[in-house]
């Protein structure tokens, strides 16, 4: 894989720069509010990375993150633009809730697996309403999954306000406190849960499923080329559900993680956009899985950093304007150095077919 | 030729010893060329031989590494298109530069006036239609440029270098997208503007096609000057020996074996085209083992579509489709590729191929369900791999690092890697769309050998084409179709070229 390597190592050295420069730009608007722009960006960095503690709800920030990145990417692989994962989440926490209510066994042996499965399948259904149309009939899945989101979401809010409603909440719309068993198993002696693991897992699962399997093959053409695999006698529809399913049930899983780790309950609120947010992550990694990972533990950390920074009187918001002083400074990295791709070849190689006779031939 | 006036003074045009390089290897090295006004002068070559390169030049598209560009007389260097425009100089690329959306009057005056506040289009479509009138290139000025053929979209391009006023028309493979017809027209306008003063440059690599419309042809081999020759004092044989440096190769000739049992057989076959028009009125077709079956037409009646029923990329709407005497008419694409129907497309770098993915990755994109490619669970990487690079060898695939993708080959490879895929899958039946349309004379040739070797196994082939001479070569028999009817179909050996031209127009002699 030598020019695949090559290819990716440059798209990776575009997207450190682009964080440094992110970064740099990012320490310019600190410096235009009156803020020292080294101790706006240490103390981010600082309080993001710079100790166990710091690391640690760092890399719990960035489970939710991971998973929903993962659900836009993999989609991405395929040209579809999966804006649904914040409504497969709510989907998940809703399938991962009702596990923890009808089952509240304190066994978490028992109810972990059942709340992991049940988010799964929540997610990975809801993801399937726009699949199916998607697949049959070649309806927009942009817009159906982003409509889906607010459904989602409004589900979450008639439940708790609804059916769902603990007696003991006070009046609050939020449902029962889940039980023991609902909550994951500890990693370690702190704060980490096995939860940190899922991204992990997930990512070792799509890797293998994508480079190595015959559906993965068939994945990566159709996402290369939807006319050439179609005459190579792929079928687009069954990859198109199948690859929303598997976003679809990674998201749920995030869901999951979140009411049984950060609530302990389902409530409403309870992502602040992190299906969106993976949108980002996803087109800044390029759909890549590991890239994917990397990129959702650095914006986890700026979350985290973000509160930090308030002690020295910047907004909370700054972290939403340093994500997209990144998301720039990649865009702009991947056209400069897409441009000279093209331009100069390296000798002894013809360039694209269509281009060859722009191009010297070489016996 | 033909008559056009060639003034002997100063040449509109003098490129001297042009060098060009790209990253290391020089398209251009030190090419001498000469435009006179009034005459059309051919730039022949092979793919890769620097033609483009070197009118790019002019066009001020590339900054020549050295050598000097004279446009009447004046060496100025041209540093940009613009300048190359102000200067009389058009080109017409082979990728057409056109907003789609746009109409015809638009994309002829974009860029060009400034914009006074309002766009006059009454007298910019007035101009285009007297200059469409005057070559003979008919356009509707008010039809925006996605509603039209490619070959509209030619004379729009022709037209809006004219109205920029250029003296200097150069065109890059113009014939590459016309049917024979549209050929001829253009070839009649161009010989008008000619007659005008205007010098033309037509960038080829067909020699019938540079002998019917140059008055001087020069030639390319590998960026450097072989000739320059005055069309009448020269023969297509020795053109060709000047671009390749040998003779044309023969393709194997047909032999009289007979063909075996019937593998395809359409039988009143119906279907609709994209827009819901009938594209197949009825065809009736047998292709049996161990021949090669033509099919001529113009393009666009009905070829593809009758391609793309067999293959199962398109409904029927009546008929069936018989597949060694079983109706396949309902089967899935996969199950037909499985029963043994291989399909090399004629867009192949769109329908074809995959081009980001790498050469190992398309050369087993039909057998990747199959061992030694898949394991049980998995795609085997190594088998896959040994696969791959066995077939790059046995089908020549040449320089190719198969992680590489697929765009880095040239058209001629790109063609190998697809009939390597579809004739390693061993079918029974194999249909090749216009399989040698824009290769040079040795991948045309090399995919013309490889497709009489798959006859001459016994496999039943369907050969589209629009290369007449082609097919007459190729074929054990023809069979035209016009607007969606077979009009005839008869042994290649007594194929008459004047009667097989009547039917492909539509009249039966």
């Amino acid at each position: 894989m030598t020019s695949g390597v090559r290819r990716s190592l440059r798209a990776t050295a575009v997207q450190i720069t682009a964080v440094v420069v992110g970064l740099a730009l990012g320490g310019l608007s600190l410096a235009a509010i009156g803020v020292s722009p080294y101790d706006g960006i240490s103390s981010l960095l600082e309080a993001a990375f710079g100790s166990e503690l710091a690391l640690t709800q760092t890399a719990l920030k960035a489970v939710p993150l991971a998973l929903t990145g993962l659900a836009v990417a993999v989609c991405m692989r395929m040209r579809l633009w999966n804006i649904g994962a914040e409504g497969q989440f709510h989907a998940g926490a809703i399938g991962a809730t009702w596990a923890a209510l009808a089952f509240p066994t304190g066994s978490t042996l028992v109810l972990v697996p059942l709340m992991v499965v049940a988010a799964m399948a929540a997610g990975a259904a809801w993801a399937l309403i726009a699949a199916v149309p998607r697949a049959l009939w070649g309806v927009n899945e942009i817009i159906t999954t982003l409509l889906l989101n607010y459904v989602a979401i409004l589900g979450v809010a008639y439940l708790v306000t609804g059916p769902w409603r603990s007696a003991a909440g006070l009046n609050f719309p939020v449902t029962d406190v889940f039980g023991p068993g609902a909550r994951l198993p500890a990693l370690g002696g702190g704060l980490l849960h096995v939860g940190v693991l899922f991204p992990l897992v997930a990512a070792a699962v799509l890797l293998v499923l994508l480079q190595r399997s015959r559906w993965g093959f068939t994945v990566r053409m159709i996402g290369a080329s939807p006319q050439a695999a179609r005459v190579a006698g792929m079928s687009t529809a069954r990859s198109v559900v199948g690859i929303m399913l598997i976003a679809g049930a990674l998201a749920g899983v995030a869901g999951m993680v979140e009411v049984s780790m950060s609530f302990g309950r389902l409530r409403q609120g309870i992502s602040p956009g992190y299906g969106y947010m993976a949108i980002l992550i996803a087109a800044l990694a390029g759909a890549r899985i590991l890239g994917t990972l990397a990129i959702s533990f650095l914006f986890a950390g700026f979350v985290v950093g973000g509160f930090a920074l308030q002690a020295l009187g910047v907004p909370q918001s700054f972290v939403l304007l340093l994500q997209g002083l990144i998301l720039f400074s990649a865009l702009a990295g991947t056209a400069l150095t897409r441009r000279p791709r093209m331009l100069g070849r390296p000798p002894g190689r013809r360039g694209p077919a269509h281009v060859a006779k722009e191009e010297p031939s070489t016996p | 030729m033909d008559g056009a006036p060639v003034s002997a003074e100063q040449p509109l045009v003098a490129l001297r010893g042009i060098v060009k390089e790209f990253s290391g290897v020089r398209a251009n090295d030190g090419v001498d060329f000469e435009l006179r006004a009034g005459e059309v002068h051919a730039l022949l070559g092979e793919n890769g031989a620097g033609k483009t390169t070197l009118m790019n030049v002019l066009a001020g598209l590339a900054r020549p590494d050295a050598g000097t560009v004279e446009i009447r007389g004046d060496d100025t260097a041209v540093r940009s298109p613009r300048a190359a425009i102000d200067r009389g100089i058009g080109m017409v690329h082979q990728h057409f530069r056109l907003v789609d959306r746009f109409t015809v009057a638009e994309n002829v005056t974009l860029g060009w006036h400034a914009p006074k506040a309002l766009l006059r289009r009454r007298p910019l479509e007035r101009e285009i239609a007297r200059l469409s009138e005057l070559y003979r290139m008919p356009v509707q000025a008010g039809r925006p440029v996605w509603q039209l053929s490619v070959g509209e979209q030619q004379r729009v391009e022709i037209l809006k270098n004219l109205y920029r006023g250029a003296q200097v028309l150069i065109l890059d493979e113009p014939t590459a997208v016309l049917t024979p017809q549209e050929s001829l027209a253009l070839v009649d306008s161009l010989r008008r503007m000619a007659a005008e003063g205007r010098g033309i440059v037509f960038i080829s690599h067909k020699l019938d096609e540079v002998m019917a419309v140059a008055d001087r042809i020069t030639v390319l081999r590998r960026g450097r000057n072989v000739a320059t020759v005055a069309t009448s004092d020269t023969t297509q044989g020795e053109l060709a020996r000047m671009m390749i440096g040998h003779d044309l190769p023969q393709a194997a000739a047909p032999d009289d074996r007979q063909a075996g049992a019937g593998v395809l057989r359409l039988d009143a076959v119906e279907a609709d085209d994209d827009r819901g028009l009938p594209a197949l009125r009825g065809v009736d077709l047998e292709v049996r083992a161990g021949e090669i079956v033509g099919l001529a037409g113009v393009a666009g009646n009905g070829q593809l579509a009758l391609a793309e029923v067999v293959v199962g990329l398109r409904p029927l709407s009546g008929g069936r489709v018989l597949f060694e005497d079983r109706d396949v008419s309902g089967w899935s694409i996969a199950r037909r590729i499985g029963a043994g129907i291989g399909y090399c497309p004629e867009d192949r770098l769109r329908h074809g191929v995959a081009p980001t993915l790498s050469i190992a990755e398309n050369l087993i994109a039909k057998s990747y369900r199959r061992r030694p490619v898949s394991g049980r669970l998995l795609l085997d990487r190594r088998g896959a791999r040994r696969a791959a690079a066995e077939l790059a060898e046995r089908f020549d695939i040449r320089g190719a690092d198969l992680d590489a993708p697929v765009a880095s080959l040239s058209g001629g490879n790109v063609q190998k890697v697809l009939l390597a895929r579809e004739i390693s899958a061993d079918p029974r039946l194999l249909i090749a769309a216009q399989s040698t349309r824009g290769l040079d004379v040795h991948a045309a040739e090399a995919t013309r050998r490889l497709l009489l070797e798959q006859r001459n196994a016994g496999r039943a082939v369907l050969l589209i084409s629009e290369d007449l001479d082609e097919l007459v070569r190729m074929s054990d028999r023809i069979a035209v179709i016009y607007e969606g009817r077979i009009m005839g179909t008869f042994p290649a050996h007594e194929a008459d070229e004047e009667e097989i031209g009547l039917l492909m127009a539509g009249r039966r002699p």
